[in-house]
């Protein structure tokens, strides 16, 4: 017993000298990283919001860092709702959403709101049909069909009838849907509350719904994994998203009832059929156009028309005007779609109104 | 008598009286405050519990005036039409509990008796023995090294996080289980707990991970319970002649049995209060379901996932759902701690 004794406290030792080592190893190792570049007076920002666009912002703030050592942005991607809700309580320096503000959202806040939409996405879904067709079409009917839980198995009619030829399995229909609140659910139920009667008045349009069938994941991360993992199941994604994790997806029909591949090109051709309003928001339920992809989502970056701090207004506006011009290169790697020129001329009208 | 040793009986008396002398002031204040400061963090702890407990409710407030009892028997949660209900929470926490404690019980008591009654080392001692071993001292610690070594690594089990078990959950359990699951449900579909297809997650995989979860706990706490079975017992049960066997089933067990019982339900309250690996694979669906193999809802998965977003009203619903689990938690853990003390009791008095 005493031996054992023995051994376990040399084993506790030796996880804890593992431990000790690796804090070192991470403190110095970075430290000697930020004292290589201290230029200029240290500003922070902090912002708060959607997890869709993070990515894309993320790497906007680190390549600005590079630009200007000094500029430091703390992005806490905790979502769109947390980030209209600090945003509101004046907890941050700027927030983030994929749902534009509405005007009552937007009379709470005490310094003024500017909305300035930065990179806009579209949202797919996404399947796993180990048997099924390299391609699978999904006519409104279809995908308003599975999310109701009208529709149940993959060789249904209503799908069959959209894949002429195609050899549909006889399986079931897993539906996978967010678990969490979400723009992207906001998003998708707001195009399927814009198509379908029979959704609007069942589930209708939110950050989260009661959806009538099927399981949840956390996350886009976690939707992704329940695809991967369950033979037969669909769910809605951001773009960017399925394409990092190549999972396959669905062609949809549009407005003009035409089937639509969900890409960059189409989800721009979508943003072009809408034209923005003075005050920058907009849903875009349904857009026209023949190649027109049909759920399509402007991102949001939330700024108050007064700042206490000029220089905090003057970084941040600086930081907008990069994230137009150069940051927009970004998006095509990520899976964003580019703003339209049109709408980064507005934007760039917009940041007068802030200081 | 010589000088040196009068100073000796000298310096001895002085030793008595600064044995015998009164604490000095400062030892007094000393004490004092020592104990004060006990007293004072312990009532903190006290306060901080009552603290959380109150702002939960207070939040609450509205939703429990608002939706009052209907809350625990609804069947939806639509923010939408601020309809709240968290019937299917409240099952699916206690469904995959149980399951998971079954699990975790059959398991962890396997390992405890195993561990308690030296099944390992006794074997690697007639091993060594017969090798000719034994009498050597680098060998003769080998057992109880190896039976401390297993028992590390099962207590290890309780320092993986929760977020490994879930991921772990989906990309190996679940494809494990759902081959022989849905060959369950195509044969012996009409018993109810077969009575649906298991897809992805569901409650069968929650459950599978969840009785990982708990198992070094029961494993641990009935191993202790075990080993404090008093050797007394022990003698006299192979003194009347019983069998190893026997010996466990009827003597051991039943004495630590009020011990086994608190670990199980210390698990319990574990089980019921786990979010993360539920929340990636109980399915989050607000079904009610007998069926193993249907998604579930748990209460804790619940406010990990609406409460980032939520709006006011939906707040209260949740810090609501939060009080109910904060009830259903408690009355299980002050059962598990009130039968543990029996326990105590009942051993110190065959000691």
């Amino acid at each position: 017993m005493k031996s054992g004794l023995i051994l376990r406290t040399r084993s506790i030792w030796v996880s804890m000298a593992f431990f000790v080592l690796a804090l070192a190893w991470g403190i110095f190792g970075s430290s000697s990283r930020m004292s290589a570049a201290d230029v200029g007076e240290p500003i922070t920002l902090q912002g708060t919001g959607a997890t869709f666009p993070a990515p894309l912002y993320e790497r906007w703030f680190a390549e600005y860092n590079k630009l200007h050592p000094n500029v430091q942005v703390n992005y806490q991607a905790l979502g769109s709702g947390a980030g209209v809700k600090q945003f509101q309580q004046n907890l941050v320096d700027f927030g983030a959403s994929d749902a534009a503000m509405t005007d009552e959202e937007m009379a709470a806040v005490k310094n003024g709101a500017v909305l300035l939409p930065m990179t806009a996405g579209s949202i797919v879904l996404a399947y796993n049909l180990p048997d099924g067709p390299a391609e699978l079409k999904l006519s409104r009917e279809a995908y308003v069909g599975i999310f109701l839980g009208k529709i149940t198995q993959w060789d249904d009619p209503a799908i069959a009838k959209a894949n002429p030829g195609a050899k549909l399995p006889a399986a079931k229909i897993t539906v996978v849907t967010r678990s969490d609140g979400s723009g992207t659910t906001f998003v998708f139920t707001t195009h399927l509350t814009g198509i379908s009667d029979a959704w609007k008045s069942g589930p209708g349009a939110g950050k989260s719904v009661n959806f009538p069938v099927g399981v949840a994941g956390k996350g886009n991360p976690g939707v992704t994994a329940l695809i991967k993992q369950t033979p037969g199941a669909i769910g809605y994604v951001e773009y960017g998203y399925a394409k990092q994790t190549g999972m396959p997806m669905a062609i949809l029909e549009n407005k003009a009832g035409k089937f639509i591949k969900p890409d960059l090109e189409s989800g721009q051709k979508a943003l072009a059929s809408v034209k923005l309003p003075e005050n920058l928001r907009a849903w875009i339920p349904d857009p026209a156009g023949d190649s027109s992809y049909p759920i399509v989502t402007y991102s949001w970056l939330l700024c108050y028309k007064k700042y206490q701090n000029p220089k905090v207004a003057n970084t941040l506006k600086a930081l907008v005007q990069f994230g137009l011009d150069q940051g927009q290169s970004y998006s095509k790697d990520l899976g964003y779609i580019p703003l339209p020129t049109n709408v980064i001329a507005d934007d760039k009208k917009a940041l007068d109104l802030i200081s | 008598m010589s000088s040196s040793q009068t100073d000796a009986a000298v310096a001895q008396g002085q030793a008595i009286t600064a044995i015998a002398q009164p604490p000095s002031p400062g030892e007094v204040l000393w004490d004092r405050l020592f104990r004060r400061c006990t007293f004072g963090i312990a009532v903190f702890t006290v306060l901080l519990t009552i603290y959380v407990v109150f702002s939960i409710g207070r939040v609450a407030m509205p939703a429990i005036h608002a939706y009052g009892w209907q809350f625990m028997s609804g069947k939806t949660w639509d923010a939408n039409r601020a309809e709240y209900g968290i019937l299917p929470a409240i099952a699916g926490t206690i469904y995959s509990s149980i399951l998971g404690l079954i699990g975790g019980t059959v398991f962890g008591l396997a390992i405890a008796i195993f561990l308690s009654e030296r099944f390992l080392s006794s074997g690697l001692e007639s091993v060594l023995k017969f090798l000719g071993l034994a009498e050597r001292s680098v060998w003769d610690t080998l057992p109880d090294r190896i039976e401390n070594l297993l028992r590390t690594t099962i207590e290890l089990l309780a320092a993986i996080p929760s977020v490994v078990y879930g991921l772990w959950g989906i990309f190996v359990v679940i494809p494990m289980v759902r081959p022989g699951a849905n060959w369950m449900h195509e044969h012996l579909g009409w018993i109810p707990i077969f009575g649906t297809t298991l897809s992805g997650p569901g409650l069968l995989p929650a459950a599978v991970v969840l009785a990982i979860m708990v198992l070094p706990t029961i494993s641990a706490i009935s191993r202790d319970a075990l080993v404090a079975v008093p050797p007394k017992i022990r003698e006299a049960a192979f003194g009347i002649g019983a069998t190893r066997w026997e010996a466990i089933l009827a003597i051991f067990l039943p004495t630590a049995a009020t011990g086994i019982l608190g670990a199980i339900l210390l698990g319990f309250g574990r089980a019921l209060g786990e979010t993360m690996a539920l929340a990636m694979l109980a399915g989050n669906a607000n079904v009610l379901s007998w069926s193993l193999f249907s998604p579930a809802n748990t209460l804790a998965a619940l406010l990990a996932n609406h409460f980032p977003e939520a709006g006011t009203v939906e707040v209260g619903a949740l810090m609501y759902a939060a009080l109910v689990l904060l009830t259903i938690t408690l009355i299980v853990n002050i059962l598990g701690t009130l039968i543990l003390q029996r326990a105590d009791a009942e051993l110190k008095g065959l000691r």
